[in-house]
């Protein structure tokens, strides 16, 4: 199993994870993905590989350090995210029961993996 | 000493990593010896720092003593480690209450009967907070009616922890040039419109300069974006964005459709707690753009 399968095996195992992707931040473009049916990863890889560079740009216009974690919370769940290395992301998208501390646990520590 | 203090005490004294100092803490704190109950709950939290119930009696135990900040942290603290725990959304509704901030305390006892249904109490206390709320707002567009109004509330016992007592609307209300003025932090708050243009606040850079337009700039579109990505992912209406940076931590609110607010605070502050501080700065920008529209 390589690193980025070995990733994303972690996290969808948490509870309430509908899928998780690694995608490029730059262009939005899938490198790998675990989805459930009906989640649509190409959306998500684009939507929120987009909004987290916005994000990064945020955060260094205040003069902080790139973000580490994303959420974007919603009524029915969440879009979690996190930069990893080589200009990808770590993106899963959880319903509104997931452990949403335990996924992003995993994220983080697997996002430090992806090298 | 009591009889049942006497035993916890033992109990405690024999096993002291226990659970032993809930029952202590709670008996000494229903006996009015605050002192002596605040020690005995630092205690077991020094063990059990993630332990939601001894958060939760913490901010019983501040509450009483006054200490209303310290409550609002316990009890956040406790909402952390345990979202839907209905003692602390209780407790930070009855903070909230006291502060006038009607709105907040009936999100709080909303999000409270969500999570326990069957809990009357919950229905009481949002019923009391709402009939009082709308007297608030008959008192202030009819000063002369307040001390009549006051003088005839009746005590509460739903509302736990404590009675609500009648009050005035907030001493301060917020100035139309500066509406984060009251808040604490204010100068990290940062409301910006759909085009990124800096509506309120201010912003200070970690080196020290102003970068609220800068950062203003930056989040154009973050609105349309967010409301993009949560409906076409079958998310529904977008409610909140963390961001959590190695030195900072940033929480991104719509107080309207066509507005954002951004608040930021340092990271020994929980995000959980900024999500608070941006709820409730959202609260305010809404007022605030009624009034100024």
């Amino acid at each position: 199993m390589t690193d980025t399968q070995l990733a994303l095996d972690r996290v969808t195992r948490v509870s309430g994870v509908r899928g998780a992707l690694i995608a490029s931040a730059g262009d939005g473009l899938v490198v790998a993905e675990q989805l459930m049916d009906g989640v649509d990863g190409r959306a998500a890889a684009a939507l929120a590989g987009s909004l987290v560079g916005r994000l990064v740009r945020t955060a260094e216009g205040a003069g902080r350090r790139p973000p580490a974690f994303v959420q974007l919370r919603a009524e029915r769940g969440s879009i979690l995210a996190a930069p990893c290395p080589h200009d990808l992301v770590l993106i899963a998208v959880v319903g509104p029961d997931a452990n949403v501390g335990l996924a992003r646990l995993e994220m983080l520590d697997a996002a430090s993996r992806l090298n | 000493m009591s009889d049942d203090i006497r035993t916890l005490t033992s109990r405690l004294a024999e096993e002291p990593g226990s659970l032993a100092f809930l029952e202590l803490a709670e008996a000494l704190r229903r006996r009015g010896q605050l002192e002596a109950a605040v020690k005995v709950a630092r205690g077991g939290l020094s063990r059990y720092p993630g332990l939601a119930d001894a958060h939760d009696l913490m901010a019983h135990i501040l509450s009483d003593q006054g200490d209303l900040a310290g409550a609002f942290d316990a009890w956040a603290d406790a909402l952390r480690l345990d979202p839907m725990r209905t003692g602390a959304l209780k407790g930070i509704a009855f903070l909230y209450f006291r502060a006038g901030d009607s709105t907040a305390a009936i999100d709080h006892l909303q999000r409270a009967a969500e999570a326990d249904p069957d809990d009357e109490s919950i229905a009481q206390a949002l019923a009391r907070v709402r009939r009082e709320s709308r007297a608030r707002a008959q008192r202030t567009s009819a000063p002369e009616a307040v001390v009549e109004e006051v003088s005839v509330a009746e005590p509460d016992t739903v509302f736990e922890p404590h009675p609500i007592a009648v009050e005035e609307p907030p001493a301060h209300p917020v100035e139309p040039s500066s509406p984060f003025a009251d808040l604490d932090n204010g100068d990290a708050l940062l409301l910006v419109d759909a085009n990124g243009l800096r509506l309120a606040g201010t912003l200070t850079a970690a080196d020290g300069a102003e970068s609220g337009d800068r950062v203003a700039a930056h989040l154009a579109g973050v609105s349309r974006e967010a409301a993009r990505a949560a409906r076409l992912l079958g998310l529904g209406t977008w409610q909140s964005i963390t961001i959590e940076s190695p030195d900072a931590h940033f929480v991104l609110v719509p107080p309207t459709g066509e507005t954002i607010l951004l608040a930021t605070r340092e990271t020994s502050l929980p995000m959980a707690r900024v999500v608070l501080v941006a709820d409730r700065a959202a609260r305010v920008a809404r007022q605030w753009l009624e009034r100024v529209q």
